[in-house]
């Protein structure tokens, strides 16, 4: 794991270095001067000359000053090293994610996507931040004021050799107890979370069933449970301060008694009052860097999960890549199946298609109806190259889709997906995603020929009205029309419309397949839909079942030799006259 | 300039904030205070301490006499080790206190938001962002975490120390004292200035933090798109371009916050020396000392000076180390007090539903559940009550209506629903369809005209009974986390299992949930992620039919169903629709065709209004839409 996120490290190496090195120069700085202010002490109780004491006191100016020019540099170089790692494995999630084929995608949430780019990564951040400075710093500190300690204080600094695995023995009992503690409460808190969301995005069923109370009572339950967790974790981790300040106070009231017996009995030889304060300032140093020491593992281990996940993103890699020696050029919009089986996954158990065969002609307008699960999607992500076929070839103007360049076969396939999204922007670079360098007239043309033209005009900043999020601000209708005038504007060989009319009434929906009957004649169709009035006038319309292609024909053939279709042609045809006949 | 609106609109945050953590923990909260002053107070005292022990041994260490001192030695270390048994004692209680109200706190905070929450209403929701609604549940909250159990302590303990300290050190010896202000004056300074411009980016950061947030869910919500697109270089290249800018923000804020810390402590070190050599100077040059204690400058007084300087100025230290916690939290405050602010949805309908029993066509209000409805109406004038049986009677006279001022959407619409009629709306999208339905519940409330249910004007009823009386089955479908069962009893919470299964039943699901991995006890999460759309759809509808209101709403419910599944759901709608009143939204023909009466809307007027068949004469637009669709043939 740390392996592949310090490969994100990258330009930031040097101050990823640098740092420690500052850090401990800081470090030493820090410990040297307790050493000299103790014998500035002594030269003032000595009653020394002035001359002497200002001496001391100009070396001590200088180290101050060192110790800054190195504490100040090293926070800086650290703010970069951690800010950058974090920006590259920013861009090194987003980045992977782009590459993704649709069966990557579909491994994972959106949700889960954004908190691995956001949380997740600043947690990483703050350890990595830790690391380099907090867990170098720590440990040095700790062993320079102990040497210093028994430098300075002799014998007396025995003390520390008791007092310090008492304080590291409670602190990891602490820590042993609370992170289990943590991290089940932390997935409890995720729990609460998202059932807010869900509250919020269900307000209008909470309210139309007057589910405020229950939902409240629902709410207070799980924010009860998760509190009593935190407040049990906190809690433990709340002995951490007492457990310091016992360690200090140990340490002072023995530097006070029995160093003043030793000052006394040994007339200021073997221990004096400027040592005897420093071995408290170091006292003070070894314990509180062994507290933070505490809190850097608990860091650590907490962000080896968000770690974890950054690199579940790294790691996941595109099963479909570009081809060595690409085809640049789709010569027409025929399209072949040949003994085709797909199936989701290796693991899956059911084929979601078998045995496929099936030629279009470059112009044709092809029809498909069937059920969920009938894998009407499954057979048109294939073309584009969305999922590769699991066995057999899948061919577009006569050459395998894995032969071309994906940029030119998806550009030549438009697909209109049933899930479909537009971005926040303009409906104008909305509609450029089809076509960067399209014109006024050809973004007018494809939305007129998408039935888009004529709601767009009348929005008030007409085709630079923005777009919200989601286009929130536009009815699924509108959307679906502005999605279908986007994949026109590729002005593709191949167009495939995947139930992208459901929300568009009727005469909208006839009035788009008119306009591309008659305007786009060339381009090879393919329309999936759940009414057959999207599909009667086709000119040839499959019936998919359960993965296989159940029936061919036109609509008056199927109409009078299918059963599926036929069953499906009444239930939307035929339902008023039946109950007229009650 | 938007800082400054930010401060300008929240003053006595902070304040606002306290009162609410005195009210919740009226006790423990003064208590915890208490331990708090008492071990900063504790906490500085060890100075005085040191300081007499100190005068002792300086008094007699050339003697080498340990017994003559011992007595007076011990007994101050044992006075010493009392304070800091207390200390211990007193610090533990504060920290197992604070765990708790911090907790506390933040869970009733929770609570409050989200019953806030549910009382808001649906317009609310509908203009704010969920992600930026929901922001307030997990970042604000964060930051309010921080600043209650670490910067409020952390400032009072800072604040007391630095004032004991104060004192002993007037005590002592004003002329260190001088010294020891001026260094506290320039590190205050420093943290206003460093402290500040930290806080200014961490600000930054956030928004910068916001948008590479937002930016990168809008792309993984249409990565497909993407694909399908080839737009991949192009959502890489703006990402980076937010990136670059987070990356910027965060460096500066975090340069800043990390300088700080190096800075204010070496301060404290050249202000030592500075002291240690004044002390020196006054020392040598036998000055007369300014005190309170009237004690001559000596190294007894001089070296707990030293420790003191190193106290004050970690003390400055640490409270500059909570700048920008405060900071941020102070506004994660405000933001959560904004939404507690929010004026929740009025309802002053006094006209309530009660179950009633029916002898000789007269209605008697009973407690016990009869299934028999009626509106209890209370007459403001004269107290008067009349009982209407709930029959399911709705009527709209020239209702206007708009979202915003300016934009009409509904002009004058009228028309009626008998009970057990069923009135389908048609029309292109935007033409007013789902506002008529958001009005019959009162989601938003008419401009203009009369809405009347059962005759009674449904802004005089309550609108939990109102919205009790109607039924609603939306176009998206929203299942919460839960069983199926528990999905489907969403709709009468008192349903037996029974009665579940039969709604389901009814509406033909039961045969998609028995083959589900656990039934009926299937856990369903994620808005039911693991069920079809189909599926789900006939779950919202089967929680529809269990709540059995006497009228129904449905919006374009059955468009995305597959022609199969939809069948089924047809079938179970159909048994739903029975003996009910039915507004529906329908691009279904056949929905359309058993109408009772078909309303054609078009930009907010209705334009047509009659039966499939009275229509289809008229030649009108209904007749269009509907041929529209065949002329293809």
């Amino acid at each position: 794991m740390i392996k592949e996120l310090a490969k994100s490290i990258r330009e930031y190496k040097k101050t990823s270095i640098v740092t420690p090195l500052l850090v401990s120069l800081e470090v030493v700085m820090e410990c040297i001067i307790p050493f000299i202010i103790a014998m500035l002490v002594n030269q003032i109780k000595n009653g020394s000359d002035l001359g002497v004491i200002i001496k001391y006191g100009l070396v001590l100016i200088v180290m101050a000053g060192l110790s800054l020019l190195f504490g100040a540099l090293a926070g800086s170089t650290c703010a970069t090293a951690s800010c950058g790692l974090a920006k590259n494995l920013r861009k090194d999630i987003f980045h992977s994610i782009q590459n993704y084929s649709f069966e990557n995608i579909d491994k994972f949430l959106t949700s889960s996507l954004v908190t691995r780019i956001t949380t997740d990564v600043t947690n990483v951040q703050n350890a990595y931040m830790m690391i380099i400075r907090v867990a170098i710093r720590a440990p040095l500190m700790l062993v320079f004021a102990f040497v210093m300690a028994f430098v300075m204080g002799g014998k007396m600094a025995w003390i520390f050799v008791v007092v310090i695995p008492i304080l590291a023995i409670g602190l990891s009992i602490v820590i042993y107890k609370t992170v289990p503690l943590f991290r089940k409460v932390f997935k409890k808190y995720d729990n609460l979370n998202s059932s807010i969301q869900e509250n919020i995005k269900g307000m209008r069923v909470v309210k139309s069933y007057v589910r405020e109370d229950y939902e409240e009572k629902k709410f207070d339950r799980a924010a009860a449970d998760v509190c009593a967790d935190f407040t049990r974790a906190e809690r433990i981790l709340a002995w951490n301060g007492p457990l310091m300040q016992f360690c200090i106070y140990a340490v002072m009231a023995f530097v006070l008694t029995f160093g003043s017996y030793t000052i006394i009995t040994s007339r200021g030889l073997e221990l004096d009052v400027g040592q005897f304060s420093a071995l408290l300032t170091y006292s003070f140093m070894m314990l509180s860097s062994l507290m933070m020491l505490s809190m850097v593992f608990v860091m650590i281990t907490m962000a080896s999960e968000s770690g974890k996940r950054i690199v579940e993103v790294l790691k996941e890699k595109s099963n479909i890549e570009n081809p060595k020696n690409p085809v640049y050029e789709v010569a027409d919009g025929s399209i072949v199946f040949d003994n085709v089986n797909f199936k989701y996954s290796e693991k899956a158990e059911r084929m979601a298609l078998s045995n496929i065969n099936l030629k279009i002609k470059s112009g044709e307008t092809i029809g498909i109806i069937g059920g969920t699960g009938s894998s009407k999607s499954s057979l048109i992500q294939l073309i584009p190259r969305l999922y590769d076929a699991t066995e057999g070839v899948v061919k577009v103007g006569g050459v395998d889709v894995r032969d071309y360049d994906l940029k030119t076969l998806r550009d030549q396939v438009a697909v209109v997906l049933q899930k479909n999204v537009l971005f926040s922007g303009t409906i104008r670079e909305n509609l450029c995603w089809g076509n960067k360098d399209a014109t006024d007239e050809e973004i007018v043309h494809a939305c007129k020929l998408a039935q888009a033209d004529e709601f767009v005009s009348q929005f008030p900043h007409g085709y630079n009205t923005y777009i919200e999020q989601g286009g929130s601000n536009v009815s699924g209708g509108q959307k679906q029309r502005l999605c279908i005038a986007r994949a026109l504007l590729k002005k593709p060989k191949i167009l495939i419309l995947d139930d992208s009319t459901s929300a568009v009434d009727t005469k909208t929906d006839a009035g788009i397949r008119k306009a591309m009957r008659e305007y786009i004649p060339e381009t090879t169709k393919i329309i999936i839909a759940q009414r057959t009035a999207s599909v009667e006038d086709a000119d040839r319309i499959l019936v998919m079942d359960g993965g296989t292609i159940q029936a061919i024909g036109t609509h008056e053939q199927l109409l009078a030799e299918n059963d599926i279709y036929r069953e499906i042609y009444i239930s939307q045809n035929k339902a008023g006259d039946s109950s007229e006949n009650k | 300039m938007k800082t400054n609106n930010r401060n300008n609109v929240h003053q006595g945050v902070v304040k606002r904030l306290l009162k609410m953590m005195f009210q919740f923990y009226p006790v423990m909260l003064p208590v915890t205070l208490v331990c708090i002053v008492f071990s900063a107070i504790v906490g500085s005292v060890p100075a005085v301490f040191m300081q007499n022990i100190i005068a002792v041994i300086e008094q007699s260490w050339q003697s080498g006499d340990w017994s003559s001192v011992s007595t007076k030695i011990l007994t101050l270390a044992g006075i010493l080790i009392v304070f800091y048994v207390l200390s211990l004692i007193v610090s533990f209680t504060f920290g197992q206190f604070m765990a708790i109200i911090t907790q506390g706190t933040l869970k009733k905070l929770r609570e409050k938001m989200f019953q806030q929450m549910q009382g808001l209403p649906i317009k609310y929701f509908d203009t704010h962002n969920h992600g930026d609604i929901m922001s307030h549940y997990t970042n604000d909250i964060d930051t309010l975490r921080q600043m209650i159990s670490q910067s409020f302590p952390q400032l009072l303990i800072s604040a007391i120390t630095v004032i004991t300290i104060f004192g002993i050190m007037i005590y002592y010896c004003v002329w260190l004292t001088i010294v020891v202000l001026i260094g506290v004056v320039l590190m205050l300074f420093i943290t206003g200035k460093i402290g500040g411009g930290s806080a200014k980016y961490f600000f930054r950061q956030q928004i910068a933090l916001g948008k590479v947030e937002g930016f990168a869910e809008e792309m993984m919500n249409g990565q497909k798109v993407i694909k399908v697109f080839c737009h991949e270089k192009e959502s890489e290249a703006d990402f980076d371009r937010l990136n670059d800018q987070l990356f910027e923000e965060s460096e500066r804020a975090n340069k800043y916050a990390n300088m700080l810390g190096p800075i204010l402590n070496n301060i404290g070190n050249v202000l030592y020396v500075v002291v240690a050599v004044t002390g020196g100077i006054l020392l040598a040059l036998g000055v007369p000392n300014l005190s309170l204690s009237g004690l001559p400058i000596g190294i007894s007084i001089v070296v707990p000076f030293l420790n003191m300087t190193k106290q004050f100025a970690g003390n400055i230290n640490q409270v500059s180390q909570q700048v920008n916690a405060v900071v941020m939290g102070i506004a994660g405050t405000s933001r959560i007090f904004d939404l507690l602010d929010q004026k929740p949805e009025v309802d002053d309908g006094y006209v309530t539903l009660v179950n009633v029993r029916e002898r000789d066509g007269v209605l008697t209000e009973c407690e016990e559940r009869t299934n028999v409805w009626a509106w209890k109406h209370v007459h403001q004038a004269d107290k008067s009550v009349t009982y209407t049986k709930l029959a399911g009677d709705v009527r709209l006279f020239d209702v206007d209506f708009q979202y915003e001022e300016g934009k009409p959407i509904l002009h004058n619409i009228s028309l009626y629903a008998k009970p057990g009629q069923k009135v389908a709306f048609v029309g292109s999208t935007g033409a007013g369809k789902t506002t008529i339905t958001n009005l019959l519940n009162r989601f938003y409330d008419i401009a203009d005209g009369k809405i009347r249910y059962d005759g009674i004007n449904i802004n005089k009823i309550k609108k939990s009974d109102l919205r009790h009386s109607l039924g609603i089955v939306l176009q998206e479908t929203n299942l919460f986390t839960g069983t199926v069962m528990e999905n489907i009893r969403y709709g009468k919470l008192d349903a037996t299992d029974q009665e579940c299964i039969a709604a389901a039943k009814l509406v033909g699901a039961d045969d998609f949930i028995t083959r589900l991995p656990a039934g009926y006890q299937t856990y369903i999460s994620g808005n039911g992620a693991n069920l079809s759309q189909g599926q789900r759809q006939l779950l919202s509808i089967a929680r529809a039919a269990v709540a059995d209101p006497p009228v129904m709403i449905l919006d374009e419910a059955t468009s995305s169903i597959d022609t199969r599944t939809e069948a089924i759901v047809q079938r179970g709608m159909d048994a739903l629709m029975n003996g009910r009143t039915v507004f529906v939204i329908a691009h279904r023909l056949s929905t359309v065709k058993n109408a009772d009466v078909i309303i054609v809307l078009d930009h907010g007027h209705i334009i047509e209004r009659g039966t499939h068949e009275d229509l289809l004469a008229q030649k009108g637009q209904y007749y269009q839409l509907y041929t529209g669709a065949f002329e293809l043939e």
